[in-house]
């Protein structure tokens, strides 16, 4: 099952070939200053990239370059939403990875990539210059995508919450000030999208909080798709926890959103207008802006990559991990983010020492939380194919559909702990 | 490239040994963080076991309700993660991600951490 060594070259060099850089671009001699990486982009992804390019090598320069002085994870912001967390207790500072390893943290915006001078041109109008580059720039919405809706209504009337801070605040407040009896409506978009289970999670956690505090109120999932992540598992857990108070519609029932109207706060599907009293319009998202304004995306809006060592196939030189890329079989989860941020420190460090990358070896795991004590999981395990990154047949999978309440409360349990270790190996 | 990267490689062309001097007590000084020691061990097993630390914590040591890996001998996390497979020990996700490693990979897993604890002591 293994990949030949043949096949591992051909991916090795594919989108590299040709390339002023080379495999090794960017390798210095004995005698060369130190090899500086940039690295766009202090989330998940971004930041294990450059916490374990320090760790793994401490003599290599890595700037760390993210506009946000705080980073709040979207993982566990569906908890706030449910009092169940404060907005403190899922937010990272970039502390340690300065004290402690060394980074240089820049809080400013890259605007502008220049792959063929290696520089990255920031807000502040700083020239960084880079040997590699590491863009991890989450991702972005795409405002036009749906009529009526803007980053404006977003701000103001129709939160996504989808990339976490005022807008998990914004969702929050209205859920708190909707009245008992109100509608919830969530609407997700189709494939790809960040965090798959994610809207499925926030549907949960929203309706144990209206349980709590307004048990008359629904929940309606207008959703464009036929299935989602953790489907049986999550259907089966609202029955057991929520029954009767959350709905899913999906495409074949008409849940395809065509139109939002903010001022009337209703949505129009295919079949009917839907009016909500709080709206979770979460838009359809491409890779984050800088890696579209670079180049570094395709017709997809996402961004192609090597599998060996994530580096762009458009742009040699740059890696791009986490949301933003097309890493075959992986989702789009900060876990998977941060599985590749390490793989790409890996690589980076073998590339500026003239050496070939190791063959890849990726993880994700990913929990969502139906109620305090009733959690479930996905897993998985991935390596290289010929075809890219696939993961490993009879690897990974979910909870198990007929898990008792005791394995449903020790998921919930693991969790936390998932969620405690995930942020300190990354920000800590 | 930069002017200043320019100016050094040329200092570093006229005296190399001076210059590189230089730039070594400017790494010994980095590498006085806890984090900076380098661990020798397989590539491979490196970026296997870098795996790991997304739920049991960096270099394996949990903060919380997940076991740690740190400090336990290669031999028993190679046992155990053969257990966690087979399904010999029940687990929630664990055997879920065991059965993604050969047997070699997990010897490669087991060898890395018993390597940073050597290093470590």
């Amino acid at each position: 099952m293994n990949i030949t060594r043949r096949d591992f070259n051909k991916l090795l060099v594919s989108g590299i070939a040709g390339s002023t850089l080379g495999i090794f671009g960017g390798a210095r001699s004995a005698f060369a200053a130190q090899n500086r990486v940039v690295v766009i982009g202090g989330g998940f992804g971004g930041a294990s990239a450059a916490k374990y390019l320090k760790k793994l090598d401490p003599s290599l320069s890595v700037t760390l370059v993210e506009p946000k002085a705080a980073y709040i994870t979207c993982p566990f912001s569906n908890w706030v939403l449910a009092g169940m967390k404060t907005m403190d207790e899922i937010t990272q500072t970039y502390a340690t990875l300065a004290s402690r390893y060394g980074i240089e943290i820049v809080v400013d915006t890259a605007v502008a990539i220049e792959a063929s001078r290696s520089t990255v041109t920031l807000k502040s109008g700083k020239v960084l210059n880079y040997d590699r580059l590491i863009v991890s720039p989450g991702i972005e919405f795409r405002w036009d995508a749906i009529p009526g809706y803007s980053q404006s209504v977003a701000e103001t009337k129709m939160p996504h919450a989808y990339i976490a801070g005022p807008q998990t605040e914004l969702l929050h407040s209205q859920l708190r000030s909707m009245k008992n009896g109100g509608t919830v409506l969530i609407c997700p978009p189709a494939m790809p999208f960040r965090c798959p289970p994610g809207p499925y999670e926030r549907a949960s956690l929203i309706a144990y909080y209206l349980k709590e505090q307004k048990p008359r109120s629904k929940i309606l999932i207008l959703d464009p798709k036929d299935k989602f992540s953790k489907q049986a598992l999550f259907l089966k857990g609202w029955d057991r926890l929520y029954p009767g108070m959350i709905e899913w519609r999906g495409a074949a029932a008409g849940g395809k959103v065509q139109s939002v109207d903010a001022s009337e706060m209703t949505v129009t599907t295919e079949l009917d207008v839907v009016k909500g009293d709080v709206i979770n319009f979460i838009p359809p998202q491409t890779a984050g802006k800088i890696a579209v304004d670079s180049g570094l995306t395709n017709a997809s809006g996402w961004c192609p990559i090597n599998p060996v060592s994530f580096e762009s196939t458009l742009h040699p030189g740059i890696h791009v991990i986490g949301d933003a890329c097309v890493a075959g079989a992986m989702p789009k989860s900060g876990f998977a983010a941060s599985s590749q941020g390490k793989v790409t420190a890996a690589a980076i460090i073998r590339l500026l020492r003239g050496q070939v990358p190791v063959s890849p070896s990726l993880v994700n795991t990913c929990y969502s939380l139906l109620a305090p004590a009733y959690g479930v999981s996905v897993a998985g395990v991935y390596r290289l194919s010929t075809e890219g990154i696939v993961e490993i047949p009879g690897s990974g999978g979910l909870t198990p559909i007929d898990a008792t309440d005791d394995q449903l409360n020790q998921e919930a349990m693991f969790a936390r702990g998932w969620y405690n270790n995930i942020v300190k190996d990354i920000w800590g | 490239m930069t002017s200043r990267y320019q100016i050094l490689l040329s200092v570093c062309l006229v005296s190399p040994a001076l210059f590189c001097a230089s730039l070594d007590a400017v790494a010994e000084r980095k590498l006085r963080t806890p984090v900076a020691k380098v661990v020798d061990v397989d590539p491979r097993g490196q970026v296997l076991a870098l795996s790991c630390a997304g739920c049991h914590g960096t270099d394996g040591k949990s903060a919380g309700i997940i076991p740690d890996i740190y400090g336990k001998s290669p031999d028993y996390i190679e046992s155990a993660l053969k257990d966690f497979r087979s399904g010999v020990r029940t687990s929630s996700v664990m055997g879920r991600h065991a059965k993604g490693y050969s047997d070699e990979e997990i010897h490669l897993i087991a060898q890395y951490f018993g390597a940073l604890q050597e290093i470590n002591k």
